[in-house]
């Protein structure tokens, strides 16, 4: 089974974002970037599948992406079997400070899985910068497969996935989807693997990233980005200062007032 | 197929069996209001279960489709099924949760029905005949103001963005059937088994107070001090849901979108950011008081009392003085 884990990084959500001066995108060249969250859980569980019963696990990347070449080297190390670069100066528009558009990704990745098929493909159930929709779903129309998005669980059945579809209040569906298919991953079934630095060193000597070009598939109607704000600092809360026995004095008065602390 | 776009506003309705979502209500208030800026009218889709039309009364118009696949939730059948309807409708927008069924179809339909989607969207309204839509995004850092341009368009909606009352009306929909598509009788996925949530040890929606942590906690070994500190205060722990994927607490103690909604007296947050998903479950506590080393963390935009004091330093501190 040839599993497709399309990855991506997103910013560091624990800095401060910085806008454009437009204020219609992300400034990329502040920002310092990581592996989007759900993508490493996507990762983990395609790792999963392989240590269970084989597949080769083939982690794909945009080359335009911030520390794409850092994330795949990581996902080398943690057990991929290849990894893939797309060069994407193919799409105008793309490079520059702003966020790429989930579509014009999941063209392009569509459009290198056309070439290169994929039995499964699995991937972030979502992106912290996304806008205009997320990826399993998008990339799986364009390439018109079953897709099964908020996945908690994807084990191999045959020329079949039993996927774990998660709902509200933990109420879950179990499906059975036939390959190939597109999944949206939540969570992997254990927490993602560490990969010891020494193997991604090696990895990165090995030099295993593989760079290739690919023909877009048409990318949908896109929205119009009229700004993009920071919501109010602080919003309407009340900030308590002063040293932690300070802070802790207020908070405990405040639930003393409300009948919820002795004394 | 029918051409001709209606200014009608359409609403995916979510049930489980007979039981209509919180959040269809919402989006059929929102939807409303949309619709009478555009000049058409409110019409919600019900698939699977033509029987529930009778609780979605806020609705001008239900279009139900029935077939058996549509019994329970299956992604691709309400694919289909969507598809089918939005031919024959061609409504102005389609508005969905932003929970799993807006995460799996809304971008799936935007490439089938040729139609931009704006998602993660907290507010949406109609300014000079253009949808205008505002989504929060990077965990809620960040406000996106957009516009929807074309003649259709899909949003997918926060829970909790607007009010569910303004959807509850008593009217009686007029139910539109549509002819299930041929699609859903050959299709690539099946449903093979339904799990309920499991029944935990305590009932977080029912607690009084709640001590809520997220991952600035860190490590399994720290979350011995908030377990002291609901110990002291006699609350149950609760946490957001990378602190239970983590593995460091029970499923049941999650707040959030696809953990608990929960409305007690007093939130204490530490360590938690404030994504939009955990917002979603703890919004209406009646008092929030947050703890966060980041100032622009997003929980600030809905706690009443916060604090970037560092959560190591501010927990045992609270334990002694409660302990008194
Ligand atoms: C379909 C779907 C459903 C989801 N459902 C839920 C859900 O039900 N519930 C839920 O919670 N999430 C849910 N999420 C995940 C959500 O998007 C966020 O990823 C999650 O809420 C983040 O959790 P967090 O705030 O604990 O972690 P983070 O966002 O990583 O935040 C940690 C915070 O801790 C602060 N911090 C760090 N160190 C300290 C310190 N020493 N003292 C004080 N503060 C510190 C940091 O500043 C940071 O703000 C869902 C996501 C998806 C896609």
């Amino acid at each position: 089974m040839r599993i497709v884990v399309p990855v991506k990084s997103v910013p560091d959500l624990v800095e401060e974002i910085e806008l454009t001066a437009d204020e219609t995108g992300i400034d990329r060249e502040y920002l310092t970037f990581v592996l989007s969250e759900w993508d490493a859980q996507a990762l983990e569980e395609a790792l999963l599948l392989k240590d269970a019963g084989g597949a080769q696990v083939v982690a794909v990347g945009l080359a335009d992406d911030p520390e794409i070449d850092q994330i795949l080297y990581t996902a080398l190390a943690k057990g991929a079997d290849a990894a893939v670069k797309i060069a994407d100066a193919s799409v105008a528009g793309l490079s520059g400070p702003r966020v790429i558009r989930t579509a014009d990704r999941a063209a392009l990745l569509a459009g290198y899985l056309a070439d290169q098929p994929a039995d499964l493909v699995v991937t972030g159930v979502q992106a912290a910068d996304d806008l205009d929709g997320q990826l399993p779903a998008t990339l799986a129309a364009l390439l018109d497969l079953p897709h099964v998005s908020v996945a908690v669980s994807v084990v191999a059945a045959g020329g079949s996935v039993t996927v774990r579809q998660e709902f509200a209040a933990g109420r879950s569906h179990e499906l059975q989807v036939q390959l190939p298919a597109v999944i949206g991953v939540q969570s992997a079934r254990q927490a993602p693997r560490y990969a010891p630095i020494t193997r991604i060193r090696q990895a990165q000597q090995a030099g295993g990233l593989t760079e290739v070009a690919v023909s877009p598939r048409a990318a949908g109607a896109g929205l119009v980005v009229r700004r993009m704000h920071r919501p109010e600092a602080g919003g309407h809360a009340e900030m308590l200062t002063g040293s932690a026995g300070n802070v802790a004095d207020q908070i405990v008065g405040l639930l003393r007032a409300r009948g919820l602390v002795k004394g | 197929m029918n051409d001709e776009v209606s200014s009608n506003v359409m609403v995916l309705a979510e049930h489980t069996g007979m039981q209509v979502s919180e959040g269809t209500y919402e989006l059929i208030g929102k939807a409303r209001e949309l619709a009478s800026a555009l000049g058409g009218v409110t019409e919600v889709v019900l698939l699977g279960r033509r029987a529930v039309a009778a609780r979605l009364d806020g609705a001008d118009i239900v279009v139900s489709v029935e077939h058996p696949a549509l019994e329970e939730y299956l992604p691709e059948a309400y694919e289909q099924a969507l598809l089918e309807v939005l031919a024959q409708r061609s409504p102005r927008l389609l508005l969905m949760s932003n929970a799993t069924i807006g995460l799996d179809l809304g971008a799936a339909l935007s490439v089938r029905w040729d139609a931009p989607l704006a998602g993660y969207v907290s507010a949406l309204e109609i300014d000079g005949g253009a949808v205008m839509a505002t989504a929060k995004i990077l965990g809620g850092k960040v406000l996106a103001e957009v516009e929807l341009p074309g003649e259709r368009g899909i949003v997918t909606v926060l829970g909790g963005a607007f009010s569910a009352a303004a959807g509850q009306l008593a009217s009686t929909p007029e139910v539109v059937d549509v002819t299930p598509p041929a699609g859903l009788d050959a299709l690539r996925m099946s449903l093979r088994q339904v799990f309920e949530a499991d029944g935990g040890d305590v009932d977080i929606s029912s607690a009084d107070m709640l001590v809520s942590v997220g991952r600035g906690i860190e490590s399994q070994d720290n979350m011995e001090i908030v377990l002291e500190l609901a110990g002291a205060l006699g609350v149950p722990l609760s946490a957001s849901r990378p602190v239970v994927d983590a593995g460091w607490l029970p499923k049941t103690r999650q707040v959030g979108q696809s953990g608990l909604k929960v409305k007690p007296k007093v939130y204490l947050a530490f360590g938690i950011s404030g994504a939009p998903e955990h917002l979603e479950g703890m919004r209406n506590a009646e008092l929030i008081i947050a703890c966060n080393t980041d100032p622009g963390a997003p929980i600030f935009g809905v706690a009443h009392c916060g604090t970037t004091v560092d959560l190591f330093d501010l927990v045992p501190e609270l334990v002694d003085k409660i302990r008194g």
